[in-house]
This record gives C-alpha cells, structure tokens and sequence, in this order.
C-alpha cells in the first residue's frame, strides 16, 4: 500500500510539473545569472556594449523584437505593422504601431505613445551622443494621434521600417523618469541610468556598477503568471572561464553568457554534467578594426585618434592588404572555435541572401604574396632589424583586444605572421569591461582605439543589415564631440560609401537591398578597412534545471527571461 | 664593552678589504689577517636550510640566465602542429595550446621574474636604507621621515599598480619599449611600495646606534656626519638591510607573478612565470602540469630566497656567530 501511494505521488508529481512549471509568479525563487563583462549602465542608448543591452533587455522592452528564427515579433506592441495590414503607408514614409491595452511600468503608471515619442526625442537630442542612434535614421517625427498610437513619419521612403523602436537596442524608457536627462545631461541621471523604470518582467532593486544587478519580478509585469523567478542577481565581471565553471562544473550560477573559450576547455567542462552548452550562428563576427587615424600618445588628448591625424602607414591600402593575406582563417577558427566558428571573409555573413562571395580569397593564408606586395608599395627592411620602413616610417602596430585566452592565442599567432613578413607588433589586453565599458574617461575604450588595431566581435539585432552597414559612415566615427560613441571604430569615411548608405536606406525591393549590402560588405573588405576573422556561434550554457532557454542570436539573449522557470529536477 | 667585537667594522664600500685586526702580539704576527666575511661563511655554512636555499636560488638563476643560451627555442614561436604535446626530447617540459616550448618558456619566464625581482629589491633597498638612515641620525627629520612611511604603508599596492599602469605606460613604452616600459613601470612601483619595512628596521637600528659610545667618540673628534653615517653606522645596520633584501626579493617576485596573473603589466605574449600561470588555469584539468611548474619555480625561489635571508641573519648577527 505504501509503496503504491509513494508510486502514484511520484506518477502525479511527474504529471504536473509541467504544468507547475507554469503557474504563477516568482514562485520558482532565485534566478543567478552571469556575464562575465561587468555591465556598467542599464540604459542601451549611451552604452555600445551588448552587455550593457543584454541586462537592461530584463527591464525595458522595445516594441517589437526578433525571434530566434530573426522573425519579427510584437512585444509591447498589438502586432509588427506591414504594408498588408496597414501599419505601413503605400508610400513607405510612415509606420503606425498599437501598443497593447493596459501595459504599466514598473511604478504603476500606464505606458502611453507619449513614452514611445520621447525615447525618440531622447536619443536624437542634440549634444546627447546617443549610442544607438543609427536606429532613428531619417526619422521626421514621431506622432501621437492618441495613448495606444504611434505613428513614425520618416523624411524618406522606408522600405525596412523597422529600425525605430525594435529590437534590444532601441528599447522604450519611460518620459517620467528621462525627462530632465535630455541631451548632454543624459550621463548625469545616474539614478534613472542605473535603475530605469521599465515594462519588462523584472525591475532593479540595486545596481552596482561593474559588479552585481540585484532584480525583483516586475509586478506590474502585463502576465500575471510569469516571470516565473522573484528575484535574479546578475552578476557580472570575471572571466569566460569562471562563468563556464560556475555553470557548467559547479552549478553556482544557471546561465552564462558568450562562452568565448577553446573547444578543448568547453568540453571538458561539459563533461562534468551540470549544464549544458548551446550555441546557434548568427551575424557574430570576431574582426581586427584597423585605426586610420593615429593613435600616438604625442598628440594631445581630444586630437589622438581623431580624423584631424591619418595613420602613418596604415592608411596605405597595400599595408592593411598585406596584413590580411597573412592571416591563416582557418587555423585561427580551428584553434578558438572549433565547431562553433567558421572562417569568414565578410563583416556581413549572414542572412545567405546579404553574404558576399568577392571576397572568399582571403580564406587562404598568402604569406609570399604579402611579402611581395609590400617590396612592391616600397616598404622594406632596408636597415636588416626585420621590420620594414619607407620614409623613416617602421611598419610596428600596436594590437588590443580584451582579455580572454582564446583572443590571447589570437594575438600570439597574428603577431607571429605579421612579424614574418616584416611588420613589428606590440600586443595588448585589456579587462573587458573597461574595453567594452564605452566610458568616455578611460582611454582603454575600443571606441577611443588608441591603438593601430584592435580586435573585438561585434553582430547586429535582426536580419535587416541596414543600420548595421550604416556603422562605417562618415559621421559614425567615435570623437570627443559625440562623447566618443558610434561603431565606426577605423573611423573609415569614404562619400562613395555614404552614397550607398543612404541609397539603401530609399530602397525597397530586397534583391536591390540585397546588391547595395553586399556592395557595401565589398567595399569594406576590397579596402581592408576590417579584417573579418571567424563567424562566430553564439556559445552559451545554461543550467540543466534551467527551463524555458531559446537561444537568441538575432536580439538579446536574455529576450524571453520571462518564461524561464526552474524545471524540477 | 661586551660589544666590542661588532664595533671595528670596515667601510662597506670596501668589505673585501682587511678585517678585524686587532694589535698584533709577535705570537700571532705570522697568521694571515682574517676577513671577517669568512666569518659569517663559516656561521651561514651550518644553517643547512640557508645552504640548501642558496644552493637552489643560484642554480635557478644560473639556469634562467645561462639556459637560454643553450636551450635556443624562441619562447614565442609557434608552432601549431606541435600542440599541447606531452614531455619529449624536442620539448622536455611539453608545449602549450599553441605549440610553443615550456622548457623555453619557463626559462625566460624566470629571467623576467628574477630580474624584476632583484632590481625592484635594490630600488625598494635604496630608498629605505636612505629613509632610514635620515629619519634615525637627524632628529628633526625623524617625525616628518616616519609619518610618510606610515603614508606608503597605508597604500594599497594592486589598486595603485594598476592606476599607474593605466597613466604611465604610454609614456614609458614610447621611452624604452614596450617590455621596457612595463619592466620600469613594474620594477619602480614595486620598490617605492615596498622599502617602508626596510626603512622602519634600519630606524629603529640606527637610534640605538646613534647612542653608543663609538659614535660619541667619532662625533667628538669632529666626524662630520657624512663620514659617521658611511663609516661607523651604516657598516652597522648591514645585517637587517640584508635580510630585508633578500625577503624583498621574495616580495617583488609575488607581486609580478600576481600582476602578470591578472592579465596586467607585460604584454600578454611576453612570457613571466605569472603569466604563464595565468595562461594555463583554463586547462589546469586536461594539463595540470602547466601549473605546476611555474607555481613550482615561483615557490622554490621564494622559498630559497627566505632561507637565505633567514641564514644571513644568524650569520650577520656576531652575538649569535660562534655558538
């Protein structure tokens, strides 16, 4: 009899969990999360960094967001408007988005088209320095025919209207708290900055910068059944490394982030049974950015590394060239990534119909030909101490990336190759957080990039590459005057290339889109502006208890925190 | 007068020079001078840890200094298809993640870490001999001289060294180089956090000095204090300086290796046992042997050095040399 009861209970409980694992909020407890870069700033609009993206993404939502699949899909928004239903206008200079009934911030009070109008205002502000600013583009205004409506009116016929509002990197913050933080006083609001009051399922109790993010659930959250979690630390800093540990072999933590690490020590670290691993490809592309203005530190502070100085040596094509075709993709992808990598040649790998394929001779290392090619720029060792020079001017690089033993190896091999044909390299690291950190007062900043080159991954939120591409405008460069935001870290500006920046941005038919894209990725390439490494899967691990996890490579991975729940185990 | 006997002690400028004689009696005329050095051999000889721990530290030294010399693989060359290869002729110690040689590594690895940790020693050694003396001689510069001690003591090194890394380096690798500029950056912060201790002992030595009949007798023949200072105290104070040398040592190789073990000061393909540590923890699993030897040179030349240090102060002490 006892063990019959014992029998069904456990048959019952079997039953049920799935739906227990769905009943009612904060009832599954404590949620520990880890990003191994520190993020410094919950609001996305004056931080590139995406974990500073990732973890604002638990509080404030965008209105319409991609899926894992890089489908569009309305999130505080009633649908994602289309030309077929009507959201667009025939002429393409409009889109009209409905927010959903009853949605709240996390103070209580309702979120209005008001709210939607002012985070345009905010990122547009003048002296703002907005880093997201390439989403709101050509945006005329932004009208508010009543609470639910939103009405973007573009100065130009959008054919991918969707930049605006959507997405991790444009999400909504709320006109109460941001309201006084309008242009160059936006850094100021450290108090709205660190705690934004958002729609999303979980609201911050306490943020250290650079350290922890304590959250609670979000009881205005618009499902009263989820978050599943009432309370999450997010903890932040440490290294690739400990964050696989800590999920993986010791079971501290429930989800990690970007598990930059050899393939060897991600196995390994699999094998010990505790979590598991995950990964999915997207646009991550790890790529040296080559400064074309120079860096030296004999230039004052607000002109070093500005446009006002062009690079010695590295504004000569053969040189970047040359640095290219030394470079062995396929060793280095082998090496660092395994199966979650492939040897690229474009900045823009993906979606298929935007991958170029002009530029698939890279993929073979050529080290001769780079020796050739810089006898013939002129550029030779004419003094026999192994490093070449023309006019005075020694071909020695200073390299940066942050620190992480996989970009370490990196940089061992790279400089390996670049010494043997003939240009000196000097190698940095630099703690991730303070690299991807964006902060305007330290110099070790990847945007600041005082150094010849540097090395980083980057990737952009869903699949229409237009805002991505418009990175490496003339006006995207980092300098004192925009508070050194901005993406377009080789401060590359080339008419040519803005033209087709803004042709695309009046393009509609998508194999014309398609063409401009590809053209643009060429362009880049063609001129060895960035050299294009490894197309990197997103790696993540999460917990074997940790339910509800979908990878999320086109928008923040942290997009559906709220259906997360604690499986029973 | 029962410390008579540490009391004629020759310039330090000149140790090899002749020692202790006292008058000699024709009895003894024909036995060769005594340099007192052979002395404090003869005392260091039977303390067999300071022996042992001398014995280790030269032989790591000469091994880092001379080794690569012999053993001619470039640390920093890769060589990919020899990767994380177990012992063998060709790599005695294995190769790491990229193929580079861990015997070669280890060797240039300690050159760097042994020579900042004896060049930041004499800074650290200079600077608190100096404050030590002053602050212990001259009265009014005691209270002025300590209360700045007190101030560098207080300071927290780790945070302090990686502020300066951060506002010095362009500066110094525009200088010398850019393992130059760190080996500056890294040898000077070293010693001018770490010379209070040094400076603290050689006070307190020199106050109690200052009031020995000796001294009285020096100052009352009109020794200026230049010449009291060289001549009669600092011979004097030799034994604690030299004990805090070689834990100083000790000290400064510490601090590298944990500074190169956060991925701070050298570059990151620049090898030093720290970094080598470093560069192993994420395979300390699959290879845990790429731990264990430069933990190993790191705790084996520490050590040593202790040992030493703790030798020469008996041998250095005449109160204890002969018991």
């Amino acid at each position: 009899m006892k063990l019959k009861t014992t029998l069904l209970g456990a048959a019952a409980a079997v039953a049920l969990a799935p739906l227990a694992a769905q009943a009612e909020r904060g009832e599954d407890g404590h949620l520990n999360i880890i990003y191994w870069q520190a993020p410094s700033i919950m609001n996305p609009y004056l931080s590139g960094g995406t974990k500073d993206l990732e973890a604002a993404s638990l509080v404030i939502e965008p209105l319409a967001r991609y899926d894992e699949a890089g489908n569009l899909v309305p999130w505080l928004a009633t649908e994602v408007p289309t030309t077929e239903n009507g959201g667009v206008s025939e002429d393409l200079t409009s889109i009209t988005w409905h927010l959903k009934e009853g949605l709240q911030w996390s103070d209580g009070t309702p979120v209005t088209s008001e709210d939607v109008k002012f985070t345009w205002e905010y990122c547009t502000a003048e002296g703002g320095g907005c880093a997201q600013s390439e989403k709101y583009n050509d945006v005329e205004s932004v009208e508010t025919p009543d609470e639910h409506t939103v009405v973007v009116n573009f100065s130009v016929p959008k054919p991918f209207p969707y930049g605006p509002f959507v997405g991790a990197q444009a999400p909504i913050i709320q006109k109460a708290q941001f309201q006084d933080c309008l242009g160059p006083k936006a850094p100021e609001c450290t108090d709205a900055n660190f705690a934004p009051v958002g729609t999303g399922p979980f609201t911050v109790t306490e943020f250290r910068p650079n350290d922890v993010i304590s959250l609670e659930a979000n009881e205005h959250y618009r499902d009263p059944d989820k978050p599943a979690f009432a309370t999450v630390t997010f903890k932040g800093g440490g290294d690739a490394t400990a964050a696989g540990r800590a999920v993986l072999e010791t079971g501290e933590f429930d989800y990690a982030w970007n598990l930059q690490l050899a393939p060897d020590v991600l196995e390994q670290m699999a094998s010990a049974g505790q979590g598991q691993v995950v990964s999915s490809f997207g646009t991550l592309v790890e790529r040296i950015m080559i400064n074309l203005t120079d860096p030296s530190p004999d230039l004052p502070e607000g002109e070093r590394a500005t446009k006002e100085h062009p690079h010695p040596f590295l504004t000569d094509i053969a040189v970047r060239q040359a640095m290219s075709m030394a470079i062995d993709r396929e060793l280095l992808t082998e090496i660092g990534y395994g199966e979650a990598g492939r040897p690229t040649c474009n900045v823009l790998p993906a979606p298929e119909i935007y991958a170029s394929t002009a530029n698939d001779a890279c993929l073979i290392q050529d080290i001769e030909g780079a020796k050739a090619l810089l006898d013939e720029a002129g550029w030779v060792d004419s003094d026999g101490d192994g490093i070449r020079e023309k006019d005075g001017v020694e071909l020695s690089v200073l390299y940066q990336t942050s620190t992480n033993a996989v970009r370490q190896d990196f940089q061992a091999l790279i400089k390996q190759w670049w010494e043997e044909i003939g240009i000196e390299t000097e190698l940095r690291n630099i703690d991730a957080s303070v690299f991807f950190g964006g902060d305007p007062g330290s110099p070790d900043t990847f945007q600041k990039f005082y150094a010849d080159v540097e090395m980083y991954a980057n990737n952009f939120d869903g699949t229409d590459p237009e805002a991505y591409m418009a990175n490496w405008s003339c006006d995207e460069a980092p300098s004192p005057e925009n508070q050194w935001q901005g993406n377009n870290m080789p401060r590359y500006c080339d008419p040519a290339y803005d033209a087709l920046v803004a042709e695309m941005a009046q393009t509609g038919d998508i194999k014309k889109r398609a063409e401009l894209a590809k053209a643009m990725n060429d362009m880049l390439m063609q001129n060895y502006i960035m050299l294009p490494l490894v197309d990197r899967g997103r790696v993540s691990a999460h917990a074997n208890s940790l339910g509800g996890v979908i990878l999320n490579t086109w928008d923040s991975e942290l997009w559906n925190a709220a259906d997360w729940y604690r499986k029973d185990m | 007068m029962t410390d008579r006997d540490d009391v004629p002690v020759e310039p330090a400028n000149n140790p090899a020079g002749a020692g202790a004689a006292p008058a000699l009696d024709p009895a003894t005329e024909y036995r060769p001078p005594r340099n007192q050095w052979w002395d404090v051999w003869d005392q260091f000889k039977t303390h067999k840890g300071a022996l042992v721990g001398a014995a280790v530290f030269i032989l790591i030294v000469v091994a880092v200094f001379l080794g690569p010399y012999l053993w001619t693989i470039d640390p920093t060359y890769i060589d990919i298809r020899a990767k994380n290869q177990g012992p063998s002729l060709a790599h005695p110690l294995g190769t790491d993640q990229l193929g580079r040689d861990t015997l070669s590594r280890m060797l240039s690895g300690g050159r760097v870490s042994i020579a900042v940790g004896l060049t930041a020693m004499l800074l650290s050694i200079g600077i608190g001999t100096l404050i030590g003396v002053i602050a212990g001689y001259f009265r009014r510069l005691d209270g002025p001289l300590m209360r700045l001690t007190d101030l560098f003591l207080a300071l927290p090194i780790l945070p302090l060294l990686l502020v300066a890394v951060l506002l010095f380096r362009d500066m110094l690798s525009a200088a010398f180089g850019p393992e130059g500029g760190v080996f500056v950056l890294i040898v000077s912060l070293i010693g001018i956090t770490s010379w209070m201790q040094t400076a603290r002992i050689v006070r307190g030595d020199v106050l109690a000095l200052k009031e020995r009949e000796f001294v009285l007798a020096g100052r009352s023949i009109g020794t200026p204090s230049r010449r009291m200072i060289t001549r009669h105290i600092l011979p004097n104070v030799l034994s604690p300086i030299m004990v805090s040398a070689t834990l100083g040592i000790a000290t400064a190789i510490i601090t590298e290796s944990a500074l190169s073990f956060l991925g701070f000061g050298f570059p990151p393909d620049f090898p030093t046992w720290g970094r080598l540590l470093f560069d192993s923890v994420d395979r300390m699993q699959l290879y845990p042997e790429r731990v264990i030897w430069p933990g190993l040179a790191i705790s084996l030349t520490v050590l040593s050095v202790n040992y030493i240090g703790d030798g020469l102060r008996d041998a250095l002490d005449p109160r204890i040399r002969g018991r």
